[in-house]
């Protein structure tokens, strides 16, 4: 699992003319290709699938940053609302924000120093 | 010369991409704010604007994630997200690399600053100039807090480079703005997008008015996380214009909610002093 490297590719997609022909053409081979090139972190599959299909819920769950995810989603031709509302499906279907900047909250306790993020 | 400019606004994507989804009369409010904040600009008749903004994974990225950067080329060029989306047309904007290196070599006495001599604007650049210099014609030099990936700047840094920022200005012969962008609380592009903590908000935009370091520094980033979002990060930006305003008092022109912007949205200046 690597949250650095889903987001990554996402960057780098958001940024890049060329990667997003690539990942037009062949969404599957372009993210294999990226995570090759990122060699030991390899993507997950359940990665490589949520940013592939796209599955917006999941790379929310997963911790993708919203500043970065938002684009992926207007790139797929998905509009405002609906993005918002894919993120709260993928929250109810997986859980809390695993890990990035929104699982702050869910680290909010005694036993949780600040900075633990 | 010296800072002849100090002011604050926000830079929600939305402002220019979702406009047509907002209540009109809320739209017209905030675009005439911005109108008001221009000629306040255009008043101080500065040679170059500086831009303290926070970015969003546009050139930096947690693979070399500088805590402050500082751009150094002669021309930079926008937006970088897809041009329909944000609704500004792709621009390119002057730079002065010559300004930059002086400035910078000032702000690096006390604050090790990362420069840049490339800089796509993304909209927290794009969005403020496209209200404030919609002709792209004034000198830009861009300025990043990072506020999106933590482990972030503590507070009291983003004072110390407002500091030496003013410093910068101070020591160079040109006439220097400084506007600082970002959101006070708000959700950005999460499923609470469109949640403004009002009450948070003016509190801090009391404190920031009378630019009283110690109100201002009172925060931690945990309890802004809880009370004011992820998006409360910027406080950065409106931190580094109060110090670089050096204790002048601030006046907000304008703060309205507006939900589908996803911010508070919101004007002020420092009255600097008036012979400059
Ligand atoms: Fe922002």
């Amino acid at each position: 699992m690597s949250l650095y490297y889903v987001q990554k590719f996402l960057y780098e997609l958001n940024r890049n003319d060329a990667t997003q022909v690539a990942y037009a053409a062949d969404p599957h081979g372009t993210v294999e290709q990226f995570g090759l090139a990122a060699g030991v972190q390899n993507l997950s599959s359940q990665e490589q699938q949520a940013l592939t299909e796209p599955d917006i819920g999941l790379l929310y769950h997963l911790g993708v940053n919203g500043q970065i995810l938002m684009h992926f989603a207007a790139f797929h031709g998905i509009a405002w609302a609906d993005y918002l509302e894919r993120m709260r499906e993928g929250i109810r279907t997986h859980g809390p924000v695993r890990e990035g900047v929104y699982a702050m909250t869910t680290q909010v306790g005694p036993a949780t120093q600040q900075g633990d993020h | 010369m010296t800072l002849v400019f100090a002011g604050v606004c926000s830079h929600a994507p939305g402002i220019t991409g979702r406009a047509d989804l907002a209540d009109p009369q809320l739209k017209e409010g905030l675009y005439l704010a911005f109108d008001e904040l221009r000629a306040r600009l255009e008043e101080s008749r500065p040679d170059a604007i500086v831009v303290v903004a926070a970015e969003h994974f546009a050139n930096f990225f947690m693979n070399n994630m500088p805590a402050f950067a500082v751009g150094m080329a002669d021309h930079y060029s926008g937006p970088i997200e897809d041009p329909d989306w944000l609704k500004i047309p792709k621009f390119t904007a002057p730079g002065n690399r010559n300004l930059s290196q002086r400035m910078i070599q000032e702000i690096m006495q006390t604050v090790d600053v990362a420069y840049a001599e490339e800089w796509l604007f993304d909209h927290g650049i794009a969005v403020p100039l496209n209200f404030l210099t919609p002709k792209f014609d004034l000198p830009v030099i861009p300025v990043n807090v990072n506020c999106q990936g933590p482990p972030l700047a503590p507070l009291h840094r983003s004072w110390a480079f407002g500091e030496a920022i003013r410093r910068a200005a101070d020591s160079v012969p040109e006439r220097i703005a400084v506007v600082g962008t970002g959101g006070i609380s708000h959700w950005p592009a999460t499923p609470d997008s469109g949640k403004i903590n009002e009450t948070w908000d003016r509190d801090f935009l009391d404190r920031w008015c009378r630019n009283d370091r110690a109100q201002l520094l009172d925060y931690d980033d945990l309890t802004v996380y809880t009370e004011a979002g992820q998006g409360g990060f910027e406080i950065r930006t409106f931190l580094a214009v109060a110090a670089a305003a050096k204790g002048a008092p601030g006046t907000v022109h304008y703060y309205q909610p507006i939900p589908i912007f996803a911010v508070g949205c919101t004007t002020a200046t420092y009255d600097l002093d008036p012979n400059l």
